[in-house]
């Protein structure tokens, strides 16, 4: 359901990268391990169509990403791809239910019910109605992780979930990102470069 | 801030246009009619003042022969007196003729108009704020100004009652010139006791016939009240001519020929205006300098706002907004804030209108009030829209053109 071949991408002289090639089946979720520098967050914007290759292919679920116009490929990030970032990010003028709502406008998907049956299942229904800032961190990380599950994506793609979190948390977090991704049938695809995490996978990449 | 800016200038140019126009409307209607006032020599302006928007004193008094001589001239159409002499409660009494209801176009409400000395009709504004009805009496105060000695002996009666006409007249006391005359007759009889009535009507003939024998006949058929009238004064006349040619030549004549003087109302309110013209400019293009450096204050608070809320614009297009949405996100967050602009601004001018008004209600018995738009408004509105359109147009491009990989990875 996902296959890269041959990926490309240059910043400049000195910062290019090329990517082994993905294959991904249904249900399978992916680590992708790597040190700094290597271009884990390149891939990862790539496969978020965040970035456009110089050369290859990127199929998600029968569409090649890469052919997409600017728009076309907005409206596909979307509807089937929801990120979570290493800091958790929030429009910060509103709440986190309105942050939700936010996205199920933009990703088309308006559905009241699914934000509460999210944030209850993430066991922070109670802060729906408070501003994101206000609360804590681990609170934020799983507000974040509503953000990407939201509009039920086929994909979740993270971003060093867990690299400043200590071991016991550490194993929480991804945990719960798996137990969301299985319980809203969507592919996790984790990109990373904390060792801990292997155990947690069956299938992984190193760059 | 930059929205204060906006409100302040959108506010200050409003004001000024609704007072400008108001003030405008306001004078022209109670020009109509009048191409002329003729008075006592002195200020035109005053003179215009006193005998048409009833603001300012008058002039003095001019003999009731020397006004007859210019009515009579071929090229007066019409002609309306006016005679000064008493206030009620600071509004002016003025004795005239029942023309001056129709100048206005006034309507008698409740009642008549006046047929005997001492009757008055109300105008509208007086007898609606002070509560006066038919058969009321008033005692009048001597002068223009409240603080003037009081007529106690003699009360005029109100036999009618105006309708609102929205022109000066709503603030006036109507009589006829008799009771001016006999009002002030009695006021002088009293004060001297030593003349008596009678003979200064003898003293009044012996004038008259030093002058003219053969009108001495004519007189002696007149009426004992009519003769009294032809040494009386009246304060100023208002005219009207026959063709609006004469208007050039005429009042040149006046002032040149008679010790009487004739000032042209349209002519002395537009050097009025000339004179508060350029003080409303400079209010102007200084509102308009608010407004344009609201625009900048407005451009850079958008940039710098993008500037810190880069992640949460990042955040956005991730979550599958298209780069043209999130544009004109940032330029309708603009549009919003400067028409909300606009219309507090159009508020604020209101509130000060009303300000203003009952300023010069309280000081000047005259009054504005409409609170309609005005299409230069509408430019206002036009002008926000643009300044909202234009300093939101670099911001959204910064947004349009934004790396979202870059900024995300950029934390």
């Amino acid at each position: 359901m996902i296959q890269t071949k041959k990926l490309n991408f240059k910043y400049n002289d000195q910062a290019a990268f090329s990517f082994p090639d993905i294959k991904l089946g249904k249900n399978e979720n992916l680590l992708i391990i790597g040190s700094s520098g290597i271009g884990k967050t390149t891939l990862l914007h790539l496969l978020a169509g965040l970035l456009q290759s110089d050369s290859g292919s990127i199929n998600l679920y029968g569409q090649d990403i890469s052919k997409l116009t600017q728009y076309e490929l907005d409206r596909f990030r979307g509807q089937n791809i929801g990120i979570v970032f290493q800091k958790p990010h929030f429009v910060n003028s509103l709440t986190v239910k309105e942050n939700l709502q936010l996205a199920q406008y933009l990703g088309n998907k308006v559905n009241q019910g699914r934000i509460d049956d999210i944030l209850s299942s993430l066991n922070i229904l109670d802060k729906k109605n408070k501003n994101p800032k206000k609360l804590s961190q681990g609170e934020k990380q799983r507000a974040c992780i509503a953000m990407a599950i939201v509009n039920s994506p086929k994909l979740i793609l993270a971003d060093e979930p867990t690299s400043s979190l200590d071991d016991e948390n550490c194993d929480r977090v991804i945990k719960l990102l798996k137990k969301q991704a299985s319980e809203f049938n969507a592919q996790l695809v984790v990109i990373t470069h904390d060792n801990r995490l292997k155990k947690h996978f069956k299938k992984s990449i190193k760059l | 801030m930059s929205l204060a800016l906006l409100i302040f200038g959108i506010g200050i140019i409003s004001l000024l246009l609704q007072l400008n126009s108001l003030i405008k409307t306001q004078m022209d209607n109670n020009l109509k009619g009048i191409d002329m006032v003729v008075g006592a020599k002195g200020s035109p302006l005053q003179l215009i003042l006193s005998a048409v928007y009833h603001i300012d004193s008058p002039t003095g008094n001019i003999s009731f022969e020397d006004a007859k001589k210019i009515k009579n001239n071929r090229m007066v159409g019409s002609s309306i007196d006016l005679l000064y002499g008493d206030n009620y409660k600071g509004y002016r009494i003025v004795g005239t003729e029942e023309k001056f209801l129709e100048l206005y176009n006034a309507k008698i409400k409740e009642g008549r108009k006046w047929n005997n000395p001492l009757e008055v009709v109300v105008g509208s504004k007086i007898h609606t704020k002070l509560n006066i009805s038919i058969d009321d009496e008033l005692i009048s105060s001597h002068g223009l100004r409240e603080t003037g000695e009081q007529h106690s002996d003699q009360l005029f009666k109100v036999v009618g009652l105006l309708e609102p006409s929205n022109s000066v007249i709503d603030q006036l006391i109507v009589t006829s010139p008799e009771s001016i005359w006999d009002l002030h007759d009695d006021h002088d009889h009293d004060k001297e006791h030593e003349h008596d009535h009678d003979k200064e009507h003898e003293h009044d003939h012996d004038e008259e016939d030093e002058h003219d024998h053969d009108e001495e006949h004519e007189h002696d058929h007149d009426e004992e009240h009519e003769h009294d009238h032809d040494d009386k004064e009246i304060t100023a006349m208002l005219i009207k001519f026959k063709s609006p040619m004469n208007i050039i030549q005429f009042p040149r004549q006046i002032n040149e020929n008679t010790n009487l003087q004739a000032a042209v109302p349209s002519y002395e309110i537009s050097r009025l205006f000339k004179l508060f013209g350029f003080g409303i400019e400079t209010l102007t293009y200084l509102a308009y300098l608010i407004i344009i450096v609201s625009g900048f204050s407005l451009f850079i608070n958008l940039f710098n706002s993008m500037r810190e809320r880069k992640y949460e614009m990042a955040l956005i297009r991730t979550l599958g907004s298209s780069r043209r949405q999130l544009s004109m996100m940032i330029i309708f967050e603009s549009l919003i804030l400067t028409t909300v602009g606009f219309f507090i601004g159009l508020l604020v001018s209101r509130l000060g209108v009303m300000f203003v008004s009952s300023l010069m209600e309280e000081s000047l018995n005259y009054n504005l009030n409409s609170f309609g738009i005005l299409n230069e408004e509408l430019w206002l509105l036009v002008l926000s829209i643009f300044i909202g359109l234009v300093s939101s147009i670099i911001p959204a491009l910064q947004v349009y053109n934004l790396n979202i990989s870059e900024t995300l990875a950029d934390e």
